[in-house]
């Protein structure tokens, strides 16, 4: 089979969605006037990365296709946990978010490649 | 002019700044290196050539969205829906512009707009954590831009090497083997480190549940509604700061 082509409207869309990204991200300091945010949501603020950060992951341990997963035979929830134990073990010192990586990816692989959870 | 843009970068690739960004993202590096070789390699397995999906990783540089986006190409979808999908993934950037609006403000808008591009979760994130407080003073300005333009710049590197190799070997990587997890292994990871006020360990709880409550909302608002549900609670929760009740009677 030959390579897909390259296509204008493709190139297009990617074109607008990198836009996209920069107007979205940089959404609230593009415009140069001086404006300050009411002290509630500079106080709220506080609260959103953590909040951001918990609304990725969540869904994407505990929901499958859009179902919350009925069986505890899951390989991410058993690589999330040992990677949270590990984090709490350390107490966060030194590389603690690299050792959560590996030591999830180490509890991970063997259940979902082994076991095929 | 350009001596002068040299001159200040060299300075913000020496303060000692850069090197602290620098080492806090090499922890979570390989998880987000890991994340990227599987965008890399969903783009190539959607159907899209080397071109496109280089063009992608390069331009839009926005996992989520970029996720969210692929299928919907190879669909051939209308353009607005892919956009309008593409805007409403990255929503939360807008929250979080909200935020470092203040900490940018003192630079040109050029600088500004690269900042945006660069600004993914994870340097976000580490940014706030480590200055809490926007400064006013120059010295202090010039550690926390250093200190961004080290994290963004090892982030964008690492994410871009790992993309690219996705695109190269997406025949040989099957998605089975689920290598995409470490990324939200270093989201975890990541988390912990913020989690060090009981409020901020009810926000993330908060958001989560909602965040699955939520989750048949398209366009991954579900997202978007976790964070507003999770900090209005926060701010209903906490007691209020004496210079906002003042303030407001």
């Amino acid at each position: 089979m030959s390579q897909p082509g390259t296509d204008w409207w493709t190139l297009g869309v990617i074109f607008g969605m990198a836009v996209i990204t920069v107007v979205t991200r940089s959404f609230f300091f593009i415009s140069s006037r001086p404006w300050h945010l009411p002290r509630w949501a500079q106080r709220g603020l506080q609260y959103a990365p953590i909040a951001a950060l918990a609304a990725v992951i969540v869904p994407e341990l505990v929901m499958t296709q859009g179902h919350l997963i009925a069986s505890w035979q899951d390989a991410r929830v058993f690589g999330a946990t040992a990677g949270v134990a590990f984090y709490v073990w350390r107490r966060g010192a030194g590389q603690a978010v690299l050792g959560t990586i590996v030591v999830g990816m180490a509890v991970y692989l063997p259940l979902r490649i082994g076991l095929g959870w | 002019m350009t001596v002068r843009l040299g001159s200040s970068l060299s300075a913000l690739l020496r303060h000692p700044e850069f090197r602290t960004g620098v080492q806090e993202v090499s922890g979570v590096a390989p998880g987000l290196a890991a994340w990227g070789l599987m965008t890399g390699v969903a783009m190539v397995n959607s159907g899209m050539s080397v071109v496109e999906a280089v063009a992608m990783t390069l331009l839009v540089f926005a996992g989520s969205s970029q996720l969210a986006g692929i299928p919907l190409i190879a669909a051939g979808a209308p353009v607005w829906v892919i956009l309008a999908t593409s805007f409403c993934v990255n929503l939360r950037f807008v929250v979080f512009s909200a935020h470092l609006r203040s900490y940018l403000m003192h630079l040109p808008r050029p600088a500004r707009l690269l900042a945006g591009y660069l600004c993914a979760d994870m340097t976000y994130v580490l940014f706030v954590r480590r200055f809490p407080h926007p400064s006013l003073e120059p010295a202090q300005r010039q550690a926390e831009l250093a200190y961004f333009a080290g994290s963004s710049g090892l982030n964008w590197v690492s994410w871009q090497a790992a993309s690219l190799l996705g695109i190269a070997l997406a025949q040989w990587i099957p998605s089975a083997w689920g290598l995409g997890f470490a990324g939200i292994l270093a989201l975890i990871g990541v988390t912990c480190s913020l989690a060090s006020s009981p409020m901020r360990r009810v926000s993330a709880g908060v958001a989560g549940a909602a965040a699955v409550a939520a989750f048949a909302l398209p366009y991954k608002l579900n997202i978007v509604v976790a964070i507003a549900v999770a900090v209005a609670l926060c701010l209903l929760l906490e007691s209020p700061a004496p210079s906002d009740r003042r303030a407001a009677e």
